[in-house]
């Protein structure tokens, strides 16, 4: 078990040390990563959208439940909303789904082509297709990954407003003086760092799962299974890394 | 011309070839024939480089093929090309993206001098007017003839075409054949075929090299294939009732 841990790691930066080597034709994996900006990025926004206002709403309404008669002030509703936002759920919330989404399909893309022979008819080609295949995919994650991030936060306090203000929960003046009191600049960095660090994981995992697939179908759905799976896993240990490491 | 010597290949304890040596010749149609299981599979992807093999050595005409730099060996790529079983094109690009996408990748021609090329190959493949489509709305044949144009558009020195024949009808599958002979002899490739389809063995083998248990049980071409007395090649191209009577008929017996 031990051995096959390292045995694998050593695989999968072994094949990163061959994604990340210099592209055959610069303009073919411009192409690329475009291609996949767009798969990742643009076909996720609703979905992240979504999870986000959820998660701003819930938050707010299970701390103004708790917050109920006592102490503290209400308007600590939407400084919580925020900083739960920007620190944790947009960065990890948005990860774990994405991982969910665009790592299985990362796997399966991939695996398909390996199964399809895509891959041995690029090798032939002279190709290296680990490059061709990883590295557009990581770029384009890495650049519109911290983006939807992003997004998640601005919704996420949104949702919070929604659930909160209308409902008379909290006033709108309380709601929004919550959202601007005690900023920590910090705390964005925070969330860029685990942001481009997750992206990375989940778009690396992901590929490496979908890259070494032989076998059929069965082999490829436990690869994609595989990618969600250890992704998730590895987000939340780099998550509490990260923890560790810039809130001591 | 490629010339393979004394090429073994063992996955594990089970020698798969058992050295294998012969020639495939420039502007001919050199067939690799076996049984399921014999080892042909194998044999082609050794010769182009997809598997290592445990000994023994191949020439693309002088150049030794295995220990080749890695500069060297992406420039003898790009002389080579293969037509897969499956026929392994792209599904997000179209047709013509697919034949266009060697050129992209490892060429720095005019737009104008790729649409070029790229319409003589589907011209010569006869699929001029479905270049707009995708892998998935063309037939198997269709499929099969864009990837042979994909495969020609760097005008490869070598091809190497792995079961062209499978899936398709017989009519379809002499279309196929003849298309490659013809692209063979046209521009004098060195083309290797991995088949066990009987009528490409009777119609383009140009140079025959059975396989049968890992080893090579007998060369040579079409002309000699029904004069031969060798039980191994005569068990294997009339496995068929229907044919040994037709042979049999043919002969007299």
């Amino acid at each position: 078990m031990k051995s096959n841990i390292f045995f694998s790691f050593g695989k999968y930066i072994g094949l990163l040390g061959q994604a990340f080597s210099k592209p055959e034709k610069f303009s073919m994996y411009w192409k690329e990563t475009l291609r996949q900006m767009d798969g990742i990025g643009v076909g996720s926004v609703v979905i992240v959208a979504l999870i986000a206002i959820f998660m701003g709403a819930v938050a707010a309404l299970q701390f103004a439940y708790q917050l109920d008669g006592q102490l503290i002030p209400m308007y600590y509703i939407g400084y919580i909303v925020r900083d739960l936002a920007i620190i944790e759920s947009a960065p990890t919330i948005t990860c774990l789904v994405l991982a969910g989404k665009v790592g299985s399909n990362i796997a399966a893309e991939i695996g398909g082509m390996r199964q399809k022979e895509h891959i041995d008819a690029m090798e032939i080609m002279g190709i290296n297709t680990a490059s061709y295949l990883i590295l557009p995919k990581t770029i384009a994650g890495l650049f519109v990954i911290p983006f939807l991030v992003t997004l998640a936060a601005a919704i996420a306090i949104l949702g919070g407003y929604l659930a909160t203000v209308p409902t008379g929960t909290i006033s709108d003046v309380d709601y929004i003086r919550g959202v601007r009191a005690y900023f920590v600049e910090y705390n964005v960095l925070m969330m860029y760092v685990k942001a481009y660090t997750f992206s990375f994981i989940l778009v690396t995992v992901s590929c490496f799962q979908g890259y070494y697939v032989q076998g059929g179908s069965i082999e490829l759905g436990k690869a994609s299974t595989n990618a969600v799976v250890y992704s998730n896993i590895l987000i939340l240990l780099a998550d509490y890394l990260i923890a560790v490491i810039l809130t001591v | 011309m490629i010339r393979i010597e004394q090429i073994k290949k063992s996955f594990g304890d089970v020698d798969v070839l058992k050295g294998i040596s012969h020639t495939f010749e420039a502007g001919k149609t050199n067939l690799i024939i076996g049984k399921s299981g014999a080892g042909k599979t194998v044999m082609l992807k050794i010769l182009v480089g997809l598997f290592p093999p445990t000994s023994g050595r191949i020439f693309y005409d002088d150049t030794d093929f295995i220990g080749l730099e890695k500069k060297q060996l992406r420039d003898l790529r790009m002389r080579v090309g293969m037509l897969f079983q499956g026929s392994a094109l792209f599904d997000s690009m179209t047709v013509e993206e697919n034949v266009r996408f060697p050129l992209d990748m490892f060429t720095n021609h005019t737009k104008q001098e790729k649409d070029k090329r790229v319409d003589y190959c589907l011209d010569r493949v006869g699929l001029k007017n479905a270049n707009k489509k995708y892998p998935s709305e063309i037939s198997g044949g269709m499929q099969k003839r864009v990837g042979i144009a994909r495969s020609i558009v760097l005008n490869p020195t070598y091809l190497f075409c792995d079961e062209p024949n499978s899936g398709l009808d017989p009519r379809t599958a002499l279309v196929i054949d003849e298309l490659i002979k013809d692209i063979t002899v046209e521009n004098n490739i060195t083309t290797v075929i991995n088949t066990h389809d009987m009528n490409s063995v009777m119609e383009i083998g140009d140079n025959i090299a059975l396989l049968h248990l890992g080893e090579l049980a007998w060369a040579g071409n079409k002309d000699e294939v029904l004069e031969s007395d060798n039980d191994i090649l005569q068990d294997f191209i009339f496995a068929s009732p229907f044919l040994k009577r037709l042979r049999n008929k043919a002969m007299g017996i």
